[in-house]
């Protein structure tokens, strides 16, 4: 069972990519099993997507430790999920910040990301940063900063599909004219690993 | 969503619970569906939207649940197999009905789906909607997968015909928003129209009928026992000399399974699909020989009891484990690891916590808020203004609009369920001396506002009835509704004026505004604090996230030299675009929609559209 959390903010595109990993388990005849966020937490709030795949999956949420991979769409989304993580966890984040209104309004503060990144470094050797808006820009379209965490995920190599395998599910699940630049900030997270 | 229409049995493909509840119904030839929109129900409403003209069916939105069953009852007796599902709360708006429509039965298949919301993601209670099977005397199925959900909804028609019940077919937030592998079926084509057979003697529910409706029940329910003994969905899942039997149902089975597969455990499952009526038979052989049982399933104890009963016949010594010996909690929903650390106890296994403990920080909250350019800012931001120093109890309710309870409104008061803010509203009018506001939405407002403002009228109550009109059911996901002009399958309809529903009611004070305008929309608020009586104002703009309410560039940016850094725009309006770092504010341009408001709001006009 390879078991996958994806966490992030409402609106970055966090459903959309755990589709593509989902149908492209499924296109592989593995069983898959994910739980979603609807609803209320996507004015703003947290988003949590959890995929589970393998031979056969049970249930659609994963248990503290029993992550293969967390993939942060926002830096403190990412630490906030750090319990499902053990030091065989991959913890690949995205740096660009999303401050929350709690802190733009002054009545909370946004955390030293740099002391964030150092305290994850001590705990695990499988800790990887980028940039993925700024990748994504550079693919051609800021939107696309979810397909850049995809090819992340993809370069572990925790996943069953392979590269090619990966990169058909992204062609299949975005509109035939943005498929160039998904491909793009597909592989340009791909490299970062 | 057009797949779901695919004639192709055996085809698999990745649905989430709702949709797969959705290919179930038309699997078993749907004719009739109606609903309320609420999470985690939503999406089998929009799925329907999408498919119910090209499959042929009737699809509608109805004012609220308790009308969304009585349409669907209908179409159910006159012989069209109909469903009708809700969120879990929405199923008290229903009640009323619901029971006696147990009484009465059904001729056709109809299907209740109940979405419970355990852990109250996004609701206000997280009530057990089983105990409704009990009060109602409703059979009751519990999916635990969207593939079982999809063919307990087929499977619930047809039991629903053979019992002349409806049928319960209770979910939760892990099955209507879990996402999995389906298997179609052979889709059958749509009910027909049908046609009713009066029958006054059982569906009129006078006393005279009532008094022999309530034992064709209880009659009914007795059929129902074997079918429960022997319902498909109940599993045995063995285990070589088993430490530890499991009795489970819903979301947390699932957990269980897990357990004792990942862990290879030697544990006996028996997971209960039909839970009413309670397949004792089947439970008091699984629990006979057993020397401990555990009972795993969210929220109340609804099969621990049943089970602590039966044991006293069959098995007086069993040991029983759950939520009465603080194995499990009554409260929020479950995850893999309270299962196994439940079945760790009990079988003194070790289980070791491998997660990472890096430093701790203090993170900051983020919870979900209004979007920048939302309309409701802008109403609480000129009520505020309207009310200066004066104070006033908010008696707000069930919509985007609730998030006025955050900083900076803090516009939040009293709220208890759907249209529950005009009722509280008159009532602290009436026993207090305090100025008095109701906020709710469009929809809110046809769901339950209306007799609540009919009996303010009569009862001649006082305070500002504000209707916040986005022209959609926003928190949701956009439905349409009686003031949108349009229908659930996308036909035109009549847009019921808010207005004009108002006045019939007899309120002098209406008053139309649109948020936008801040300065106008104080002074509209003015009037109608100063008016006796119920004042209807009515914020009407378009939610941004609709077509409808889309705004096109330029943004908006802080003009740096003209900023005193006083502060109003953030602590005051709070719009989530504006950014405070130290004293410096600025406005984020990839949530700005360039709305404006936040312009009319600086004292100081140092909020100025972008020149590019």
């Amino acid at each position: 069972m390879t078991n996958i959390e994806i966490v992030g903010v409402g609106g970055q595109g966090i459903l959309t990519s755990s589709q593509v990993i989902g149908k492209a388990a499924m296109a592989k005849g593995l069983d898959v099993f994910m739980s979603e966020v609807h609803g209320m937490a996507q004015r703003g709030g947290v988003v949590v997507t959890t995929v589970k795949l393998g031979e056969k999956v049970y249930s659609p949420l994963i248990g503290d430790g029993d992550a293969d991979v967390i993939l942060g769409f926002e830096p403190i989304e990412t630490y906030r999920a750090i319990s499902k993580a053990s030091e065989d966890t991959w913890v690949v984040t995205n740096t660009a910040p999303i401050v929350p209104f709690t802190v733009s309004t002054g009545k909370q503060t946004y955390p030293d990301i740099g002391e964030i990144y150092k305290a994850l470094d001590e705990v695990t050797d499988k800790f990887v940063k980028m940039d993925a808006r700024k990748l994504a820009i550079e693919a051609g379209a800021a939107i696309t900063q979810n397909i850049v965490m995809v090819g992340a995920l993809t370069a572990t190599g925790v996943l069953p599909m392979s590269k090619e395998e990966m990169l058909d599910s992204v062609r299949q699940s975005v509109p035939e004219r943005f498929m160039e630049i998904n491909e793009k900030a597909f592989l340009k997270g791909f490299e970062q690993i | 969503m057009k797949e779901l229409l695919d004639d192709e049995p055996g085809k698999k493909i990745l649905l989430l619970g709702n949709e797969a509840i959705v290919r179930g119904a038309m699997e078993a030839g749907i004719g009739h569906g109606s609903t309320y929109p609420g999470t985690p129900s939503s999406e089998i409403g929009n799925t329907f939207e999408k498919v119910a003209k090209e499959y042929g069916m009737y699809f509608e939105y109805s004012a609220n649940e308790k009308v969304a069953l009585e349409v669907g009852a209908a179409a159910a007796v006159s012989g069209v197999r109909s469903m009708v599902w809700m969120k879990h709360v929405g199923v008290n708006v229903a009640a009323d009905a619901l029971m006696t429509l147990m009484y009465c039965g059904t001729r056709a298949g109809l299907v209740i789906v109940a979405a419970g919301d355990p852990s109250v993601h996004s609701s206000q209670n997280e009530q057990d909607n089983r105990y409704y099977s009990l009060l109602g005397n409703i059979p009751m199925l519990e999916p635990t997968t969207p593939q079982e959900a999809k063919e307990m909804v087929k499977h619930a028609f047809d039991l629903s015909e053979k019992l002349e019940l409806p049928v319960l077919v209770r979910t939760t937030t892990r099955i209507n928003h879990a996402r999995g592998i389906v298997t179609f079926g052979e889709l059958k084509p749509p009910a027909k129209k049908g046609h009713f057979e009066k029958e006054p003697g059982r569906f009129v529910a006078v006393p005279s009928t009532a008094i022999n409706n309530h034992p064709r029940l209880l009659n009914h329910m007795k059929e129902a026992e074997p079918l429960s003994e022997e319902s498909p969905f109940t599993i045995e899942y063995d285990g070589k000399e088993p430490e530890l039997h499991i009795v489970s149902s819903g979301a947390g089975f699932n957990y269980a399974l897990e357990a004792k597969e990942v862990h290879d455990l030697s544990v006996k499952i028996l997971k209960l699909g039909m839970t009413n009526p309670f397949p004792k038979d089947k439970v008091s052989k699984f629990i006979k020989d057993a020397k401990r049982v555990l009972v795993v399933e969210e929220l109340e104890p609804f099969l621990e009891d049943k089970i602590t009963q039966i044991a006293k016949e069959v098995n007086p010594k069993l040991e029983i484990y759950g939520k009465h010996t603080g194995h499990f909690s009554r409260l929020y929903e479950y995850n893999p690891d309270i299962v196994m650390k439940a079945i760790s106890e009990l079988l003194e296994l070790d289980v070791k916590d491998e997660s990472l403990k890096p430093k701790e920080f203090s993170l900051p909250t983020r919870p979900p808020s209004l979007c920048p350019g939302c309309p409701h800012r802008a109403t609480y931001y000129a009520v505020k203004r309207a009310l200066g120093k004066k104070e006033a109890v908010f008696s707000t309710d069930i919509g985007c609009y609730t998030l006025g309870i955050q900083d900076p409104m803090n516009m939040a008061d009293f709220l208890l369920c759907m249209g529950s803010s005009v009722g509280a509203a008159g009532g602290f009018s009436k026993n207090t001396d305090q100025k008095v506001f109701a906020f709710l939405g469009d929809s809110t407002f046809f769901h339950s506002g209306l007799p609540a403002l009919v009996s303010g009228v009569y009862n001649q109550h006082d305070f500002v009835y504000v209707i916040m009109d986005n022209r959609t059911t926003a928190m949701t996901g956009h439905q349409p509704h009686p003031g949108t002009g349009i229908t659930g399958m996308g036909d035109p309809a009549p847009m019921l004026s808010i207005e004009n529903l108002a006045r019939g009611a007899g309120v002098e004070f209406v008053e139309t505004v649109d948020p936008f305008d801040i300065e106008k929309t104080t002074e509209v608020f003015r009037k109608a604090i100063e008016h006796p009586g119920i004042a209807v104002v009515i914020p009407k703009h378009a939610c941004v996230l609709i077509e409808e309410g889309k705004i096109k560039e330029p943004l908006y940016v802080i003009d740096k030299e003209v900023c005193t850094q006083c502060h109003v725009c953030t602590d005051k309006f709070g719009c989530t675009a504006l950014v405070r770092d130290g004293d410096v504010v600025s406005i984020n341009a990839t949530l700005c929609i360039g709305c404006g408001q936040c312009a009319q709001v600086c004292p100081f006009d140092a909020i100025i559209q972008e020149v590019k």
